[in-house]
């Protein structure tokens, strides 16, 4: 069973629906139990990175977090969720994360529009399950306003150009991230969750 | 590299697709899921469906279609209609939206605005605007529908959205919506010159040469709704069409 955090930010349907379309048992809980018993975990999140981090002090979830992940858990991080697992976010201010994975959340340059909204192509930069059968120049759906800067581009499977070289799926051992929305993201997002599922078995 | 996307939009009364003029000779069309479902595997990048029903019973319809289209279509999709408060945009979130535009009444309140960035992410906020030429080379807002002509300055208030914390905005010009004539592209060229969010082009799609003006005088998307309904144009075709037009976009099935 995967545990889908819930920390009172945003919606978490969407997830949920995805998962089940997949046939993967999913539960939306903020229980620590739960969580603990659970095959893997997704920390979804839109919005703001203050507050998706105030959130997660709030539920006291942070330890729980990193209790599970330092077992050897899969934790899959989506979007906002991603962004938690670094040090740290300059989002309006400068604020620390999870530092599950080390790099920072910084803004685009001058002269994009922002938020980087849309289809944008992936690019591999290295191999790994989670990534299996995908191609060079798919797309998925992009939608947030910072981006990580990687202490070390080794951690990032799939980039997408935006400016810079953005990273769209990072991976260090048992901890994952997306910044797309996969369950937004056509076949191609299917194909990840899948390749996901496959990872947890 | 980030693609323009092709949105088509679906009018949404008492729970059924409608096409055509909204407010006379509406006419059912199709089932709103099976339609988006049509769209999205004809490599649509976004959907728009747009509540055009008047009594709250009805809009406990919509609700139920919001949650069957987050169910089953798994591109991202916005709810535009009778949004009038941050709760309003709640529901329609919780029910499984991408996104919610609002119209009028960010005109009349501005607030809701950055209250429902603050809240939700201005990612998830759409301001939608109807604009109209005045005689004097510019564009006044409309509101109610279009029939109410409110004397503010287009080009100002989108600028005033962004500062609020809108996510986007979706120009929508009255002029030539329904005419087919092609989308004002004076006035999408301006407003993707002057803000830094993501700018959707609406109303006059009648031809795919439209839609590639208009995404190469700088909008980010283009929107439109009667050309798909009836079939006038495939999104595969136009696709095609404009990646031949050496237009950035998202093919399928290739």
């Amino acid at each position: 069973m995967i545990a889908i955090i819930d920390y009172g930010v945003g919606n978490l349907m969407n997830v949920y629906n995805a998962l089940k379309r997949l046939d993967m048992d999913a539960v939306i809980t903020s229980d620590k139990k739960v969580i603990a018993d659970s095959k893997a975990i997704i920390l979804p999140g839109v919005g703001a990175f203050k507050d998706a981090m105030d959130n997660l002090v709030e539920y006291d979830l942070v330890d729980t977090i990193k209790e599970n992940v330092s077992k050897g858990k899969y934790l899959l991080g989506i979007c906002l969720g991603m962004q938690l697992l670094f040090d740290k976010s300059y989002e309006d201010g400068e604020w620390k994360g999870l530092s599950l994975l080390q790099g920072e959340i910084i803004r685009f340059k001058e002269g994009l529009k922002v938020p980087h909204m849309g289809w944008n192509e992936l690019h591999i930069n290295k191999p790994h399950p989670l990534i299996k059968n995908i191609a060079e120049g798919e797309y998925v759906y992009f939608v947030h306003s910072y981006h990580l800067d990687p202490m070390y581009f080794d951690d990032v499977l799939l980039y997408t150009d935006y400016g810079v070289k953005v990273p769209a799926v990072v991976c260090r051992d048992n901890i994952m991230g997306m910044q797309f929305h996969p369950e937004k993201s056509s076949e191609t997002g299917i194909k990840l969750l899948k390749n996901f599922k496959e990872l947890i078995k | 590299m980030l693609t323009k996307r092709i949105i088509p939009c679906l009018d949404v009364d008492n729970g059924r697709v409608v096409k055509g003029k909204k407010f006379k000779g509406i006419k059912d069309v199709a089932d709103p899921v099976e339609l988006g479902k049509f769209y999205s595997d004809q490599c649509a990048d976004e959907l728009v469906f747009y509540d055009i029903t008047a009594s709250h019973e009805e809009r406990d319809i919509f609700i139920h279609i919001v949650e069957k289209v987050a169910k089953n279509i798994n591109i991202p999709f916005t709810i535009g209609g009778g949004i009038r408060t941050v709760e309003d945009f709640r529901k329609v979130l919780l029910a499984g939206a991408d996104k919610v535009s609002v119209n009028s009444a960010a005109v009349s309140n501005p607030e809701l605005i950055r209250a429902a960035a603050l809240k939700f992410g201005s990612q998830c906020v759409v301001l939608s605007i109807d604009a109209k030429r005045n005689t004097h080379g510019s564009w006044d807002v409309y509101i109610n529908g279009g029939r109410k002509n409110t004397g503010i300055d287009a080009i100002e208030w989108a600028k005033r959205g962004q500062l609020l914390g809108a996510g986007e905005i979706c120009i929508n010009s009255i002029d030539s919506d329904g005419v087919k004539a092609g989308f004002d592209i004076e006035l999408n060229t301006i407003l993707s010159r002057d803000l830094t969010i993501p700018i959707i082009a609406s109303g006059g799609a009648g031809k795919m040469e439209h839609f590639s003006q208009v995404l190469k005088c700088g909008a980010d998307a283009a929107l439109a709704a009667s050309v798909f309904h009836y079939k006038e144009i495939a999104i595969s075709d136009l696709k095609d069409y404009l990646h031949e037009e050496n237009i950035p976009v998202r093919r399928c099935n290739r």
